[in-house]
């Protein structure tokens, strides 16, 4: 073979190789990264998975919100008017979050169906519901 | 008189004419390129110039009906307030949808008739291609306007009285400049584009080709850098929380041109020097515009914010998504016609500069992969219903930060390697002592860093980081001593001291975020006015809360004296804010900065018995990453005004590379 084509198989070889490895690799890491989101009524009916990653989002239900004395360890639960979740987060809530708006959790349910959240995400302003629980409650429309 | 001289609708008049400009100059200079009509050829220039007349003269006309109040326009109404200071109506233009279009637009108008001024040297069949090329993208972007999203309507039969506002978090000095910036980078990677095209289509892709497009291509870039840094910046200090860099999708969509077009900057080096990867440069340049082109698509349709907001507003969606198919289809059609033909004849062996450009190439474009599939991962999903998901920083953090570190790595090996052939006998004489040297200067750093900080969480990244940041620098070092030695400070071109500046910034980028994510460290804590909390050797103590306000807002302001082994070092004032115009609170974080550090500190939520939620914030070396960020972009700016690339030096090597064509003499 002219070594200057052996020199273009090998590079296309190589790149051939690695790029197969990339994707395999980085659709593997997507997929343990991706945090599905879930209803407060999926996680109440146990459709959730236990201490797995995830998202849910509802409703923060209005006389909920409790906070500890000494910490910033704070409890509320998240409602789609069907079922509620408990849910629990240490530290600062978003400006935008209060009872009785939309928000969305991220964390890990332990085997008591609590959220254990490790971030609260409220509406960003005022014309904005997070497309999860637009969705939400679009479904249940139809 | 002016206010009524520049009416909305002579804008709404300009912006058309400007677009039926756009139209010949997309059609004539092409169709005369191909039946060697020279006068068609010829009328791209004035064409591109006329175009950015009108299209200027609408984007006045916009600006005006923002500085005067006229809310019957709808899109003044929307997004301006007879309280907002003159500088932020005036930035309030491009703050939306329809206006940041219009600066689209205008930038693209701009960057067309730079083209043509600039470009005596290149042939006239290639710039009348090129201009032409560009003329046919501002057409797609100029009928999306006018047909849907024009800027200019009114609102019919009752204006309000004032205008909604300009969004709280946008009223800043950053987001003024920050939108123009990007998309002057954006837009300017159309250049590129353009060239690749209109080389396509002449089947020649050689190293003046390389040359032309190489100073185009750094001025976006540099202009994207500057950009993307300014946005983190802002993101640091104004969004309150203390973080630079989120990995939010509209953050991803202006990444993923940056590292394209940084890819294509070091393989157009490697074309014009060498003749290799041409065909791999060509790509580039499409792949960088049709990046920005989806950038353009996810951050304006709203399916970012949700799949069914692309729904509610189809048509806008639907008009750049089958522009931004038009595009890549056409240019990737093209490519796979002529590209077999570009195929690069010329050798060079597996430790050489061209090698270590081409591994520059493979990282940048695997760190593209990732980013497309983390960004549009979900999109994907959700449109398919397989479910709703979201990817978070985990998944970008566990390839940016390897790839970033071997990125680095190979930087000094590109610098100090020699075309064609270098010898692992001098690779590994270069590889070890400063090995060393770095491995200790990583342990003294890291371990006094440690000590500083008091509470370090991870030594282990904060002793990588340091080591590869001073290996880089030890490396760089001794190329500009050795490259000195060869020649003397004033002979060595301007793009050398270029790439050395850019380089270091690199390093210094790497080392600020290294340091950020290794050694900083947060705290929320809960405080009453006369409490104390420990952060990181600081002591923090909470000695007044005051409520007051200004022109357009309501706010808390809390007093913190942080002070360090007894001595008091400053008294930081974290706000709330409430504007009478939104119900939104915003969080204004107090921070001390330096060189060596920040402390951050923001104010969270009221608790009970006049408590606070606050949030502290100790970084060392912090700022390191948009100082790294200014010395990438004056890099890429020392670059671009190498006289290499100026005009008369390129029509004598065009002359001698391409002595079949004619070329007008100046």
């Amino acid at each position: 073979m002219h070594p200057l084509r052996k020199q273009r198989m090998q590079w296309i070889c190589l790149m051939l190789i690695s790029v197969s490895i990339a994707t395999a690799l980085i659709g593997y890491i997507l997929r343990q990264n991706a945090n599905f989101f879930y209803t407060p009524s999926q996680i109440a009916n146990g459709q959730a998975p236990i201490g797995v990653s995830l998202r849910a989002g509802g409703e923060v239900v209005v006389g909920s919100l409790k906070r500890a004395r000494e910490s910033l360890l704070i409890e509320f639960h998240v409602s789609d008017d069907w079922h509620s979740v408990k849910v629990t987060y240490e530290g600062i809530l978003p400006d935008l979050f209060s009872e009785g708006q939309s928000t969305v959790v991220t964390g890990k349910i332990d085997d008591q169906n609590i959220l254990h959240a490790v971030q609260v995400l409220a509406k960003h302003d005022e014309n904005y519901t997070p497309p999860e629980i637009a969705g939400m409650y679009e479904d249940r429309g139809t | 008189m002016m206010n009524e001289l520049l009416s909305p609708e002579l804008g709404h008049i300009a912006l058309i004419i400007g677009s039926c400009l756009a139209v010949f100059q997309g059609v004539l200079p092409l169709a005369g390129s191909y039946t060697g009509r020279v006068r068609w050829m010829q009328m791209g220039r004035s064409l591109a110039c006329g175009n950015l007349f009108f299209i200027f003269l609408a984007f006045l006309c916009l600006s005006n009906a923002f500085l005067s109040d006229d809310f019957t326009v709808r899109y003044v109404a929307q997004n301006s307030n007879t309280l907002l200071p003159i500088y932020f109506k005036f930035s309030a233009v491009w703050s939306a949808h329809e206006g940041s279009l219009l600066l689209w637009v205008l930038i693209l108008s701009i960057w067309t008739a730079a083209v043509a001024l600039l470009s005596n040297g290149l042939p006239l069949q290639f710039l009348s291609r090129t201009l032409a090329i560009l003329g046919l993208i501002s057409v797609g972007f100029g009928f999306f306007l006018l047909f849907t999203s024009n800027p200019f309507e009114r609102t019919f039969p009752l204006p309000p009285i004032d205008g909604q506002d300009l969004n709280p978090l946008l009223q800043d000095i950053a987001l003024i400049l920050h939108p123009p910036l990007l998309y002057l980078g954006y837009v300017g990677l159309a250049v590129p584009f353009a060239f690749a095209i209109s080389a396509l289509l002449e089947s020649r892709i050689d190293s003046a080709w390389a040359n032309w497009s190489r100073p185009w291509t750094l001025a976006s870039w540099c202009f994207l850098t500057v950009g993307i840094f300014l946005g983190s910046w802002w993101a640091y200090y104004e969004l309150g929380w203390g973080g630079w860099w989120f990995w939010d999708p509209v953050e991803n969509a202006s990444l993923m041109p940056w590292l394209v077009s940084t890819a294509l900057i070091h393989s157009l080096i490697a074309a014009e020097q060498r003749g290799v990867f041409r065909s791999w440069t060509v790509l580039l340049a499409i792949f960088a515009f049709s990046l920005s082109l989806l950038g353009t698509f996810l951050v304006r349709s709203g399916v970012l914010t949700s799949v069914h907001a692309f729904a509610s507003d189809p048509e806008r969606g639907m008009y750049i998504l089958l522009f931004l198919s038009i595009v890549i289809g056409s240019s990737l059609t093209l490519f796979a016609i002529r590209g077999p033909v570009l195929m690069s004849a010329s050798s060079y062996s597996g430790s050489s500069r061209e090698t270590f450009l081409l591994i520059n190439n493979l990282i940048l474009t695997v760190a593209v992969a990732v980013v497309l599939l983390g960004t549009m991962y979900p999109l994907i999903s959700d449109a398919f219903g397989l479910g709703k998901i979201s990817v978070g920083p985990p998944y970008f953090n566990f390839f940016f930060v390897p790839l970033t570190f071997i990125l680095l790595m190979f930087i000094p090996l590109a610098m100090r390697s020699s075309w064609g052939h270098v010898s692992v006998k001098i690779l590994s004489s270069w590889l070890i002592q400063p090995f060393l040297l770095s491995f200790v200067v990583g342990l003294i750093g890291s371990s006094m860093l440690a000590h500083w900080v008091g509470e370090t969480q991870n030594s282990f990244s904060a002793l990588v980081t340091l080591m590869c940041v001073s290996w880089v620098f030890m490396m760089i070092f001794v190329d500009v001593k050795e490259k000195l030695k060869l020649s003397t400070f004033t002979k060595l071109p301007v793009r050398y001291y270029g790439m050395v500046l850019a380089h270091l910034g690199v390093a210094v980028t790497v080392l600020g975020a290294g340091l950020y994510a290794s050694s900083g460290i947060q705290k929320d804590v809960k405080m009453g006015v006369g409490d104390y909390a420990y952060l990181g050797g600081h002591e923090f103590y909470f000695s007044d809360i005051k409520h007051d306000r200004m022109s357009n807002f309501l706010f808390t302001r809390a007093e913190i004296i942080v002070s360090r082994e007894g001595r008091e070092i400053v008294t930081l004032k974290p706000e709330k804010r409430l504007y009478f115009s939104s119900p939104q609170t915003m969080t204004e974080a107090a921070i001390d900065g330096g060189l060596l550090r920040d402390i951050y500190i923001s104010l969270g939520e009221p608790l009970d018995n006049n408590y606070w939620a606050i949030r502290l914030h100790v970084k060392p070396f912090v700022r390191c990453i948009w100082l790294g960020g200014a010395m990438i972009s004056l890099g890429g700016l020392l670059a671009v005004l190498d006289k290499r690339y100026r005009r008369r030096k390129i029509i004598k090597r065009d002359l001698e590379n391409l002595s079949a064509q004619s070329v007008p003499e100046m």
